[in-house]
């Protein structure tokens, strides 16, 4: 039986830089002892001889010849952001004060 | 309607004035469109009536109107994937499929509605609110790719652009009524496609007949360089197999563990009456095993909540989309957590979080590991089976269209309406839903699941298409003309 804390959902939601309301987060954690029971069925035939999977394609690197081509203007590139400046995205603080 | 426009009996002008007048008297009822381009749509019509009128050579589908998901770019036109976050954004840049598209004049008429970034099978996880089936307004019209089903199913528009991720064109093709295909994964390029699952995802067609599915595949198909997934091999013979519609000697393998328990009543009754009716066109019905498909389920909500929390950390509130909390001294950090709270749904959320478990150290093994490892049983599962049949069938869904609200809280639920569709996803193979007719009970269209081996897509045609004159013969007129009639004639 898995199950996961509400102190658990915070420190997830963290990670994935999610701010969480108290009721959110105990609501997760309860929804998450039936999810995480229903998911962890994968356990039962995942053995250690089969060999995972993680892409339907038998890929290996795809390489590209080194060619110049079009690419979006300044003015595009920059089209979609909240906020700009001189030309280049303006984003808030993102080391601490020294 | 392209060989109306083809004779020069119709304009694209006209054919797509008289699809946005169709949108602007029912889709305040349907909601399927997010975002009418009239303007633009008329343009590009005019400019396809421009260019037979010179005699030049066009595409079997030039001047014919789409809807396209909101989970696809297109530049200039706003495309939000269901998302708040996404909020009056703006693509600098086309993607491949609309790229493809606008090369074969197809007309675009808007973008549609989609349970936000993909994830739902219902559409009510939009975050601009529901669509509505149109056979019932009460009903939800399947997901992720509703809008798109909707737009078909009430005559908004003749052809539509889906994604798939689990069952996102093929389960609201099912209970719409409609025809959807999902391709052999790398059959159509993802680029410009906004990722939920990168491993999983597909984009393919959507439309009334398995002809117009074809041909609409063959217009968006093919090796894109931009995609390095893309499979760089041509383009199966869709088209052609779903002309001549030919299944004689053909081995169509049932699935077992695809039916009984949990499905309705009238889904199962539809699906034997198909199965009879290929018979008699020709083929030979066999049973096959998957034994592994019971744990696709468990092993997609792993996967696809995983690479979703990776893909879905470039919402980062920094260079494009929603960004709150910016304030004099705030840090970037606090800027990411307050615009993804504001900017994401519960749904979502949910699956980030979950994926994020997934992955983290000390449960990977357990988690993302072993699914991984069920993906690799469940393509032997395929393997196997398509040495006794050269397709495999089932119903697409378990049960008609549920109720809107019915199972909005209750995640898992509503996880098992993809039961029977996400194994496609996991072997990356092709999967086309076509409507076998109405379920006794309620009266609702019910869904016929073709799935075919990797860069087969043609079987999947061939079946299809034979099915379908099979039931048109029966029923002497197509499925929809029984839905009912809104805002006046058709």
């Amino acid at each position: 039986m898995s199950s996961l804390s509400r102190d658990d959902v915070a420190k997830l939601a963290g990670l994935a830089r999610i701010e969480m309301s108290e009721d959110e987060m105990v609501n997760l954690a309860n929804e998450f002892t039936v999810i995480l029971d229903a998911v962890a069925r994968v356990q039962e035939v995942a053995t250690a001889d089969v060999k995972p999977t993680s892409h339907p394609l038998p890929l290996k690197n795809i390489f590209r010849s080194d060619v110049v081509a079009p690419s979006l203007s300044p003015e595009d590139a920059l089209s979609g952001a909240p906020a700009q400046e001189e030309q280049r995205f303006r984003v808030p603080q993102i080391l601490g004060e020294e | 309607m392209a060989a109306q426009l083809a004779a020069g009996e119709v304009t694209s002008v006209a054919l797509t004035q008289a699809h946005l007048d169709r949108i602007t008297a029912v889709d305040t009822d349907v909601h399927a469109f997010l975002f009418v381009d009239t303007q633009g749509a008329l343009e590009q019509a005019a400019a396809v009536d421009a260019k037979r009128a010179k005699g030049e050579k066009l595409g079997p589908l030039a001047g014919v109107p789409l809807a396209l998901k909101d989970v696809m770019a297109q530049k200039g036109i706003p495309t939000t994937a269901g998302s708040k976050i996404l909020e009056g954004w703006r693509p600098p840049y086309d993607s491949t499929v609309v790229t493809n598209l606008k090369k074969n004049d197809i007309v675009i008429l808007g973008k549609t509605n989609m349970d936000e970034f993909a994830m739902g099978s219902s559409t009510e996880n939009s975050a601009y609110g529901p669509t509505h089936n149109p056979w019932d307004l009460t009903r939800i019209p399947g997901g992720s790719g509703g809008g798109s089903s909707a737009a078909l199913a009430a005559f908004e528009a003749p052809l539509a652009i889906g994604t798939d991720t689990g069952g996102s064109i093929r389960q609201p093709a099912a209970v719409t009524g409609t025809v959807g295909v999902k391709p052999t994964y790398g059959g159509v390029s993802r680029f410009g496609l906004i990722a939920f699952s990168s491993s999983l995802d597909q984009a393919g067609p959507c439309a009334r007949t398995v002809l117009d599915t074809a041909l609409l595949h063959e217009a968006i198909a093919g090796h894109d360089p931009k995609d390095s997934t893309s499979i760089n091999a041509p383009v199966p013979q869709v088209v052609q197999a779903a002309r001549a519609g030919d299944v004689k000697g053909m081995k169509i393998g049932v699935v077992k563990e695809l039916n009984g328990d949990g499905y309705q009543p009238g889904v199962r009754a539809r699906f034997e009456e198909s199965l009879e009716l290929l018979a008699k066109a020709g083929a030979e019905i066999v049973e096959v095993s998957a034994p592994n498909f019971e744990y696709a389920l468990a092993a997609y909500y792993l996967i696809a909540p995983s690479e979703c929390s990776s893909n879905l950390a470039r919402f980062d509130a920094m260079r494009y989309g929603l960004r709150v909390g910016d304030v004099d001294g705030a840090s970037a950090e606090s800027v990411m957590n307050l615009t993804r709270e504001v900017g994401f749904g519960k749904e979502v959320k949910r699956r980030i979080i979950l994926g994020t478990y997934a992955l983290s150290s000390g449960y990977y093994d357990a988690y993302y590991g072993s699914a991984q490892k069920v993906r690799t049983l469940i393509t032997q599962d395929f393997t196997n089976a398509f040495l006794k049949a050269d397709v495999l069938v089932s119903p697409t869904c378990p049960t008609t269209a549920f109720k809107i609200g019915e199972k909005a809280n209750d995640p898992l639920a509503m996880y098992l309406n993809d039961i029977a569709t996400i194994p496609v996803n996991m072997a990356g193979i092709g999967g086309m839903s076509l409507p076998s007719g109405l379920a006794d009970e309620d009266g609702l269209p019910v869904g016929f699941q073709i799935m075919s081996p990797v860069m087969k897509d043609e079987r999947m045609y061939s079946v299809g298409a034979a099915l379908e004159a099979a039931l048109l013969s029966k029923w002497g007129a197509p499925l929809l003309d029984l839905a009912p009639v809104m805002g006046g004639a058709k």
